[in-house]
């Protein structure tokens, strides 16, 4: 027990004089999961319009596919990021692996489907209220499909912060395309893995309540945006 | 039937999971001013979204004398997220229209339903009546020459009402022609040259708006009278 004790003391100091090392493995985190996210958003967003609003044959085959997707475990992802990235891989030549870039390509195919199907469910609802007025006004489905995009922003908010959150807290992918390299691809959660298995449990609790806080505070900027925007735009 | 038709219906019918909706529609309007009137579920919406080209026919055709720009309201309005002048726009830019053009266009539009004061608001926190007026203003800044209204004043206060069929009064005096429903008979006979009724997806009479009202050809149209009339 008192090794439990001193473990959340010495986390707690580590924290409080924001230690170095501590700094540089959580802004890294943040700093590869927002970009990872923010691609995401640019190729998931427009995918999810298009599958809510389209016509097209295949679409319900790819719905399904990018719901199937959401649940892709990151390990395969890592996987199949990492034999792209590897020496002998397609993108071999590029040196990619073992870097944060290649972190930031593993989160970002896992968390594209998930911003995908969300976004896809949101626009699918706006699109049955939208449909006949923007069909009356001449709108094309890829214009519908574009000012549905701008009149959920909102709601699509939620579907990125979905997408972040599970990209700060996945460990699959980061580990394998990054590599764990102590101040080069060393993320809150790899880095969690190894002081677990190394015993070092102060490092590990302290990130461990960083990630908490982070994720916690990702909800909490969800629910804050959709209720100021519920009363400011309807 | 006044004036040449614009439109001739031929034989139009809609069938939905074995229903006929729309039950072999024949019908020439010419009137500028033409409110289709019929219980609730004879098809009235049906047939106009069909004429407006959001539901295709199974049967039929319609046979328009010359091409015509339509625009359409629907009961309720529907609101971009975004302020009530940029609704406006909206539809304007999708016609075409330099930014400058829509810009001017629509707040001439929203001074005409008098909701300037309220342009930089956002439209979906404004109440129901001035949403729909800001629908109105939407589809009026297009200038359309045909403007089809589906229960516009349906969900809508007496006030709210009056001022909605004001601004649709405003837009037939500017040559626009209308095609639309209500559930007020007093809002038909203020706004109609002819009535259209219909029931069960047939045409039952086209008869001009006076005699509509005092003697109605078919039995149909008397008990619809009857029961919406005390």
């Amino acid at each position: 027990m008192t090794e439990f004790n001193d473990a959340f003391l010495t986390a707690w100091q580590l924290l409080a004089i924001s230690d170095a090392r501590l700094s540089a493995i959580v802004w890294l985190s943040l700093r590869v999961s927002l970009a990872a996210t923010l691609i995401a958003c640019v190729v998931g967003m427009p995918i999810g319009a298009l599958l809510a609003v389209g016509r097209f044959p295949g679409r319900r085959v790819l719905i399904v596919l990018f719901n199937g997707l959401m649940g892709l475990p990151p390990v395969v992802v890592g996987l199949l990021v990492y034999l792209l990235l590897s020496r002998a891989g397609p993108l071999g030549p590029f040196g990619l692996l073992f870097s944060p870039q290649a972190m930031i390509i593993a989160q970002a195919v896992l968390v594209t489907p998930i911003v995908a199907a969300l976004t896809r469910q949101v626009i699918a609802d706006e699109w049955t209220e939208y449909r006949e007025q923007l069909r009356s006004l001449g709108a094309s489905r890829s214009r519908a499909a574009a000012t549905l995009l701008w009149d959920g922003r909102f709601s699509l908010s939620t579907a990125a912060l979905a997408g972040f959150g599970r990209a700060i807290a996945e460990v699959g992918a980061v580990m394998i395309v990054g590599g764990n390299i102590d101040g080069v691809t060393r993320v809150m959660t790899t880095t969690i893995a190894l002081e677990t298995s190394k015993g070092d449990l102060p490092l590990a609790l302290a990130l461990g309540f960083i990630l908490i806080a982070v994720v916690l505070a990702i909800n909490a900027v969800a629910y804050a945006v959709r209720g100021w925007a519920e009363r400011h735009w309807g | 039937m006044s004036g040449n038709p614009w439109l001739t219906v031929e034989n139009l019918g809609l069938t939905e999971g074995g229903t006929r909706i729309i039950d072999d529609v024949s019908l020439a309007l010419g009137a500028q001013r033409t409110v289709v009137l019929g219980p609730n579920g004879a098809g009235k919406s049906t047939l106009l979204r069909l004429i407006h080209g959001l539901l295709h026919p199974s049967a039929g055709a319609l046979r328009w004398t010359q091409p015509l720009s339509q625009a359409m309201v629907f009961q309720r309005p529907v609101m971009l997220r975004t302020t009530a002048l940029a609704n406006v726009v909206y539809g304007l830019k999708l016609k075409g229209h330099t930014t400058n053009e829509c810009e001017r266009r629509a707040r001439q539009a929203l001074a005409h339903v008098g909701l300037e004061a309220l342009a930089k608001r956002p439209a979906r926190l404004l109440s129901g009546g001035e949403q729909q007026r800001v629908a109105l203003a939407r589809v009026w800044a297009l200038e359309p020459e045909l403007l089809i209204l589906d229960e516009p004043t349906a969900s809508l206060d007496p006030a709210s009402s009056r001022e909605v069929e004001r601004i649709i009064n405003e837009i037939a005096a500017s040559g626009t022609r209308i095609l639309m429903t209500t559930h007020n008979l007093g809002q038909a006979r203020r706004i109609a040259e002819e009535i259209v009724f219909i029931d069960r997806g047939r045409i039952a009479e086209q008869t001009p708006v006076a005699e509509f009202f005092t003697q109605p050809r078919t039995p149909a149209a008397q008990d619809f009278l009857q029961e919406e009339m005390p």
